[in-house]
């Protein structure tokens, strides 16, 4: 079976999280499409580890993940201060820091 | 040895600017000394002169290179000869002897300190002008002697019309000083040089149209800083200054560059005809313009500065005659240095026992009252009016009798100059020595102190002896002959026949002064009812209102045109670049507009560039 | 066709369709569900890529831990809302097609025109320390130790971040029952608040209560439910 397979499935994934970022207004959708790029990302990880032949790329997937814990506790740590004090969850709602 | 003669005045006005109030109990006498001692070496030298032969005598002292750009080689040299000594001689002496009525006569003021630092700095400024062996090192004194005039003239400035004064005077000189810059530039481009000896060596072999735009723009340099005509004005409003400065500008210094110029750039004149008489022309009318000013005036000063303005127009009419002139203009120069310092000395000395009046009209029947003042006040004016065998009589003879040699008209000229110049002398006489007291009622006028009549009577001796003492004794036009060259001119009166009718014209001017103004009492304040001639000499033949006509008010026009040119113009460019700027900013700030996801979509923009380009490279 | 293939098309297809589901759903708990749907697909498609660690840790902290963490949040936030799809930013959508479909097909394109990659197999990397968990933990405890100790401070700085910013300051003291009961007596509302659902439909925290009348009482939810969305569906609901 082509490894290729793999990197186009990541891909295509990669790139729904990235239109789920750019088109959805609420925070925790946008926060969800990101730990799905992440995992496109840690999909082609594990398939390069496999095409290499070394545990390497599965490490880094690893690595890859315990970042994405850390990152979704403190993100959905704003999210909740934010929806607080604003009562709202959408992101555009927390657009004063502008011009 | 040269360089002292410059160091010395220059140092005492550094240490005395520098010093400051610590110098201000013994300031005055440190300048004294300083200006006394640039006279003793200047002795020196011409003793030193006189025991060479006449070839040698000329010396040259190159101190440094100063400027050396490619071929516009300058050097800071000095340069000494029978010209120079002669004016390092006048300039050292009468300003010494006026350092030190100065000391009597600014005995009361708060700024002396600072009086003499810039008495100082004039005479320091005005050696480095005759003393230079190059124009451009001229120019450096020439913009020195400006700036002195302008501290000095501007010295009460609190006075409103002191400070105007000043700056009018550096304005208009500032007009002549273009000239002679002009003059310096074209000099380079004619000659490649800028030294007296280079552009003397190579004026004959320039083209005759660079020589007269030359002798042009030296004539307008004149003009400006010997107050000649049209550049005249400033002259009359510099006796807004303490006496002191007026007979040193007047006598030693300022007025007598215009004339070292000319003399000094003899190379050209002589070569060039149409300057020449350019040259005479402006002499001759200023001549006459300045006595015609000098009859009308009440303001004994001013009208000392109208017998200035004509005495200069005298000596730049001889220097314009060529080789003939140049050795009598100096000649005129020196005596007029002497006796018309002893005149404004004596003018100070009138106005100090006055309470500082200066109309001529609140003196009379001083001759009692202050006896030193009159008499040598008296000897200046035998001197001036050409009574033989006083100083002026001989230098001013030689210059009408070498006019009419010229061309009658000029000498008629100058033979009417010496008779108006009589007339307003003797009524400035007469008016402040005879006739009956017309003195305001708490005025009480007493003799100045000896620190101030012992310089008038070194000057009236001067003034008496100084024209056969030069002639006779000194023989001046054999002594300047190695520099300025000789000349003998045709004749058509001989001598014997000139100083009788001149003689003749002078006894008339002052004899009509006498019946107009000694015999019959002077009203106390000026007759409104004057011909249009007095009025027009009044207001100083309203110089001022035609360079206020063709000068200030175009210029004034011009000025505004350029101001909303540079605001609306290249300002509007500029604020309009600036505000299209502004305006983009503004409309690329708005893609900071806090929305995250627009940040997004700029990220992935990125994203999708950069995966472009590597499908590019990949390709 | 070989087992991997068959394996890969249809969990490829099940992953696709779940990150689809994902960013169409209205509501953020579907979009949730979509999500671990896709997570657990991508750890089957571990599996056949011969990383056993990886898919367990997928399941057990994506799915189990990370996801879970997003529900509870959802529940915070409020389970039912659901996102009004029209697009509030002027040309948003255009330039997130135009982007996203040129960074996917250039990204697609690039990795399609590559040449086939050599599928060397783990068989013997897995094999030098006993086993793919072994291997890997020798590779983390020996080249990556450092960046393993990194990430150890990287989580403590995390939970304490997220401790900082869920913090509320008290600047009043705690009020005691007295104080309570006082207050309570003062308000017009002497006994408890109705509890939600009671009467209604059903008895999720955010339906309100129905008053005797049929009215629903928003007094009867919690501070963040009152007067949201889908507090109109459900008296839509009891009024119908």
């Amino acid at each position: 079976m082509n490894p290729n397979n793999y990197l186009i499935l990541a891909g295509i994934l990669f790139t729904i999280g990235a239109f789920g970022v750019v088109l959805r207004r609420n925070a925790i959708i946008v926060f969800m499409s990101v730990e799905m790029m992440l995992n496109a990302a840690n999909l082609a990880f594990a398939t390069a580890a496999r095409t290499t032949g070394t545990l390497d790329g599965q490490v880094a997937a690893f690595f890859v993940m315990v970042v994405a814990a850390a990152e979704v506790v403190v993100g959905l740590a704003i999210i909740v201060t934010i929806f607080r004090s604003r009562r709202s969850a959408s992101i555009d709602e927390a657009n004063l820091l502008k011009y | 040895m040269i360089a002292a003669l410059i160091g010395l005045p220059l140092f005492g006005a550094t240490v005395l600017l520098l010093g400051g109030r610590r110098t201000n109990s013994w300031g005055h006498y440190f300048a004294v000394a300083m200006s006394a001692s640039a006279f003793f070496v200047g002795v020196a030298n011409f003793v030193s002169m006189l025991g060479r032969s006449a070839e040698e005598r000329a010396v040259e002292n190159k101190l440094f290179d100063w400027i050396a750009v490619g071929s516009f080689q300058v050097p800071f040299g000095l340069h000494i000869d029978q010209l120079s000594i002669a004016f390092v001689l006048l300039i050292t002496g009468v300003g010494t002897l006026i350092h030190i009525y100065s000391i009597g006569y600014m005995s009361h003021d708060e700024n002396r300190r600072k009086f003499f630092a810039y008495l100082n700095l004039f005479v320091a400024a005005m050696l480095l002008l005759v003393l230079a062996n190059n124009y451009f090192l001229l120019y450096v004194g020439w913009e020195g002697v400006g700036l002195a005039s302008y501290l000095l003239i501007s010295f009460w400035q609190h006075k409103p019309s002191a400070a105007v004064a000043g700056k009018k005077a550096f304005v208009v000189n500032r007009v002549g000083d273009v000239g002679l810059s002009i003059a310096v530039m074209l000099m380079f481009v004619t000659f490649g040089t800028v030294t007296f000896n280079g552009v003397a060596a190579a004026a004959d072999k320039a083209d005759a149209t660079s020589l007269k735009l030359i002798g042009f723009a030296l004539l307008l340099a004149a003009c400006g800083k010997s107050a000649q005509f049209p550049l005249q004005s400033w002259l009359l409003d510099a006796m807004e200054g303490p006496t002191p400065v007026s007979a040193l500008i007047h006598a030693a210094t300022m007025v007598t560059a215009g004339v070292y110029l000319i003399v000094r750039a003899h190379a050209i004149f002589d070569l060039s005809e149409t300057a020449r008489t350019a040259v005479v022309v402006i002499g001759a009318i200023t001549l006459l313009l300045g006595a015609f000013i000098g009859t009308a005036k009440d303001d004994i000063k001013k009208g000392l500065a109208g017998s200035t303005m004509s005495q200069i127009g005298y000596m730049i009419l001889a220097a314009g005659l060529g080789p003939v002139g140049y050795a009598f203009a100096i000649f005129h120069l020196l005596t007029h240095g002497l006796f018309k310092a002893g005149l404004f000395l004596g003018a100070g000395s009138v106005m100090h026992g006055m309470h500082d009046d200066v109309n001529m009209r609140h003196y009379g029947a001083l001759r009692n009252a202050m006896k030193v003042t009159y008499v040598t006040f008296g000897l200046g004016f035998l001197a001036i009016i050409g009574v033989p065998p006083f100083a002026g009589f001989w230098s001013k003879d030689e210059i009408i009798h070498a006019a009419f040699g010229q061309n009658t008209i000029i000498g008629l000229a100058t033979l009417l100059g010496a008779g108006v110049t009589a007339f307003y002398m003797t009524r400035m006489m007469a008016m402040t020595f005879f006739g009956e007291a017309r003195w305001e009622k708490d005025v009480h006028p007493h003799e100045s102190p000896l620190v101030m009549t012992a310089p008038m009577m070194v000057l009236a001796v001067g003034s008496v002896f100084g024209g056969l003492g030069l002639k006779f004794l000194g023989n001046i036009d054999s002594w300047l002959e190695p520099v300025v060259g000789h000349g003998e001119s045709e004749h058509s009166i001989s001598n014997a026949v000139l100083i009788p009718i001149t003689i003749a014209v002078v006894t008339a001017g002052a004899s009509y002064a006498w019946i107009t103004y000694g015999r019959r009492p002077v009203p106390v304040v000026a007759p409104a009812e004057v011909s249009l001639l007095t009025r027009a000499a009044r207001n100083d033949a309203y110089g001022d209102a035609i360079n206020e006509a063709v000068f200030m008010r175009p210029g004034l026009h011009l000025t505004r045109a350029l101001v909303w040119f540079d605001s609306k113009g290249i300002d509007g460019f500029i604020n309009a670049l600036a505000g299209l700027i502004a305006g983009l900013s503004a409309q690329g700030r708005k893609l900071q507009n806090g929305y995250t996801r627009t940040y997004a979509i700029t990220m992935l923009a990125g994203a999708a560039l950069i995966a472009f380009v590597l499908f590019l490279v990949r390709l | 066709m070989n087992g991997e293939s068959v394996v890969f098309w249809i969990t490829a297809i099940f992953a696709v369709v779940g990150a689809l589901g994902m960013i169409v759903s209205r509501k953020a708990v579907h979009s949730a569900l979509w999500v671990a749907f896709a997570m657990v697909n991508l750890a089957v498609l571990y599996f056949t890529l011969q990383a056993p660690f990886l898919a367990t840790t997928q399941i057990v902290v994506y799915t189990g831990a990370v996801m879970m963490l997003f529900l509870f949040v959802l529940m915070i936030v409020g389970v039912d809302s659901s996102d009004s799809l029209i697009e509030t930013l002027k040309g948003q959508r255009l330039l997130a097609t135009f982007f996203g479909l040129a960074f996917g097909g250039l990204l697609l394109s690039a990795i399609a025109s590559t040449v086939a990659l050599r599928n060397n197999g783990l068989d013997v990397a897995n094999g030098d320390y006993g086993g793919n968990i072994q291997g890997i933990a020798h590779l983390i405890f020996n080249r990556y130790l450092l960046a393993f100790e990194v990430t150890s401070a990287l989580l403590i700085t995390a939970a304490l971040g997220a401790m900082v910013l869920a913090h509320r300051e008290r600047w009043t003291p705690r009020k005691t029952q007295i104080e309570l009961s006082r207050e309570r007596t003062h308000t017009s509302q002497v006994t408890p608040l109705p509890n939600p659902g009671v009467l209604a439909r059903h008895n999720a925290v955010d339906t309100p209560a129905l008053l005797p009348d049929g009215s629903p009482s928003q007094a009867s939810l919690p501070q963040q439910f009152r007067e949201t969305a889908q507090n109109d569906d459900a008296s839509k609901e009891v009024t119908s």
